[in-house]
């Protein structure tokens, strides 16, 4: 299985000078099965550029996976280019979205309403087929299964593991881990809390023998008490999840789009600092940013 | 036991669905969302004193779509599933139906339903704590207690007319006003509030205390004794009795548990002031006499 990063930016596309390094396009990642199947996780801008490198060998046959449908996730999907050639097929999967009552059909066609957009979905030639998901229930793509995990953000997030002959693989979309709404001092601290931890101990369930995690870490541990709630996760906090799975390596992903690429590595320089971090110590994950063109082999 | 029709059922469920909620809760959830950093839970704590608002989040929650290893019986714990952005834009959404009219064409005056839910919920869940350690989870005896009479509000809005009749029978015949609906309804309050938490897949422990709570007969559990026994509690104490005022011959419903003296009960489960006082803030209304 080979997994390759198209956009690791959050929120918003950030291009220029300070982000030539690690890129600015928002969110996509690439998964290979060992079939050579393609799995594309997430449709920001960075899907545009993966649309590209297709077009060199037609047909295309993608399964897009959509974490959630925010903008910076969604919003490459119109120019995924083999949307428009006849003879490609395009299966694009996610959640129910509880507020609209609406599955994942409706993707696109919110996105292209006329104003808005000057192409139809019924104009695009590709054969286009919806698929929405049900937690927790894995679907097959070639010799891959893909299983969609509830994770925590403002909308319906899934988190995708991605399993193939014995590799794994696990983006969690946006994700902030649960916490809890309660102070210590509340009456309904402790009963919440043990909600929570039944959470996350659920979801790390899901995750056992995991090789891969790659997870929303846009802030620093000390950004986050002024974005509780905003739906994003921590270096540090993922750093210790990475080291409680027990996995090989960690990719910090959806980089915040005001920061630098000199600021990126100093925080995660700090953080790896702060969580007395040592590369290849005895059952360390290796721990890296994750960038633009970036490949890895499972 | 359901004199409803297949058809009947199905009207109310789906007129459930467009059911406004109460004035004060859709009044906080608009005061408490118009701030982007309100606290998660001050929205819990308005969504789960609102029995029509609780309804609805448990019935998102625990649809077939989640497919939850077990059913959800709190509002909290919902929040914990959904997200509290997915919670505060469905109580939003509820918000915009509109509010419940104080009265209704039954002449059944639905803020002080809401007090009389209110109070047996937080006093069953006490009850619970005090009489029932380990063996029922206190909050699921809240919630017990504050849907126990959904099948009331829904009477009053949809089967109005009916409804008043029961009214009216239970007053001039002195009997309980679950008495007076099977006579004008054909059905009473509880298989009806039952019948829609089974349609929206609710936990069974709560769909048969929702049924059972008037039926002499019904297999019983710990929850059923402190919802039972709570609103007995709440009637005699006269805080709101919600078209049922207490009687003297009536029995403690679980004299196994709680004895024989009703005041005797109230000395050991002590003031039940907090509880009656948030009630009578949220509910918006003053004591019953």
């Amino acid at each position: 299985m080979k997994v390759r990063f198209w956009g690791v930016r959050g929120s918003i596309p950030s291009p220029g000078p300070h982000t030539m390094r690690y890129g600015g396009n928002t969110t996509c990642i690439e998964v290979r099965s060992d079939d050579n199947s393609l799995i594309v996780l997430d449709a920001g801008s960075g899907i545009f550029p993966l649309a590209q490198q297709l077009l060199k060998q037609l047909p295309v046959q993608a399964n897009v996976f959509i974490t959630h449908t925010h903008w910076d996730h969604i919003q490459g999907l119109p120019f995924f280019t083999p949307l428009y050639i006849p003879g490609n097929s395009v299966r694009i999967h996610g959640g129910f979205d509880i507020i609209s009552g609406r599955g994942i059909d409706q993707i696109m066609e919110v996105q292209l309403q006329y104003s808005y957009f000057p192409v139809r979905e019924a104009e695009m030639r590709a054969g286009i087929e919806y698929v929405t998901l049900n937690i927790g229930e894995p679907v097959s793509v070639g010799d891959a299964t893909v299983t969609p995990l509830m994770l925590n953000h403002p909308v319906v997030n899934f988190g995708y593991r991605v399993d193939c002959n014995g590799k794994s693989v696990f983006f969690t979309g946006d994700h902030e881990p649960w916490g809890n709404i309660y102070a210590p001092e509340d009456e309904g601290y402790a009963e919440y809390q043990q909600m929570v931890d039944m959470q996350q101990g659920q979801l790390d369930r899901a995750l056992a023998g995991l090789d891969v995690l790659i997870a929303d870490s846009s802030y620093t541990a000390a950004e986050y008490p002024a974005k509780v709630g905003w739906g994003h996760g921590t270096l540090e906090g993922h750093i210790a999840w990475a080291r409680r799975l027990g996995v090989k390596k960690l990719v910090c992903t959806h980089h915040e789009p005001t920061r630098s690429d000199d600021e990126l590595e100093q925080v995660f320089a700090a953080a790896l600092a702060s969580s007395g971090y040592v590369p290849g110590g005895a059952g360390e994950p290796e721990i890296m940013l994750s960038r633009e063109g970036l490949e890895l082999v499972l | 036991m359901s004199a409803l029709t297949p058809e009947l059922e199905r009207k109310l469920g789906v007129a459930v669905e467009r059911m406004p909620a109460f004035p004060r809760s859709v009044q906080k959830i608009l005061e408490l969302t118009r701030n982007i950093n309100c606290l998660p839970k001050d929205l819990v704590g308005v969504v789960e004193k609102d029995p029509v608002m609780t309804m609805k989040i448990l019935k998102v929650i625990n649809s077939a779509y989640y497919g939850l290893p077990q059913k959800i019986t709190s509002v909290g714990q919902s929040v914990v599933y959904l997200g509290i952005n997915t919670i505060k834009n469905l109580a939003l959404g509820f918000a915009a139906v509109g509010i419940l009219p104080r009265m209704n064409a039954a002449g059944f005056d639905i803020q002080r339903y809401l007090l009389h839910s209110l109070v047996v919920a937080g006093t069953a869940r006490q009850l619970a704590t005090q009489f029932a350690k380990g063996e029922v989870d206190p909050g699921d005896c809240y919630i017990a207690g504050l849907l126990h009479d959904f099948g009331k509000v829904v009477f009053a809005q949809f089967l109005a007319v009916e409804f008043r009749n029961a009214l009216v029978h239970s007053v001039e015949h002195a009997v309980p006003l679950h008495e007076g609906e099977k006579i004008a309804i054909g059905v009473d309050h509880g298989p009806v509030g039952a019948m829609l938490a089974k349609r929206w897949a609710f936990p069974e422990h709560l769909i048969d205390c929702i049924r059972d709570h008037h039926n002499p007969d019904a297999e019983p559990s710990a929850m059923m004794d402190c919802l039972r026994v709570a609103d007995q509690v709440v009637r005699y104490r006269e805080v709101g009795d919600s078209g049922n005022p207490w009687r003297e011959t009536e029995a403690i419903a679980a004299p196994a548990r709680f004895g024989e003296d009703m005041e005797a009960l109230l000395a050991q489960l002590g003031t039940l002031d907090k509880i009656i006082d948030d009630a009578m803030m949220f509910a918006q209304v003053g004591h019953e006499k």
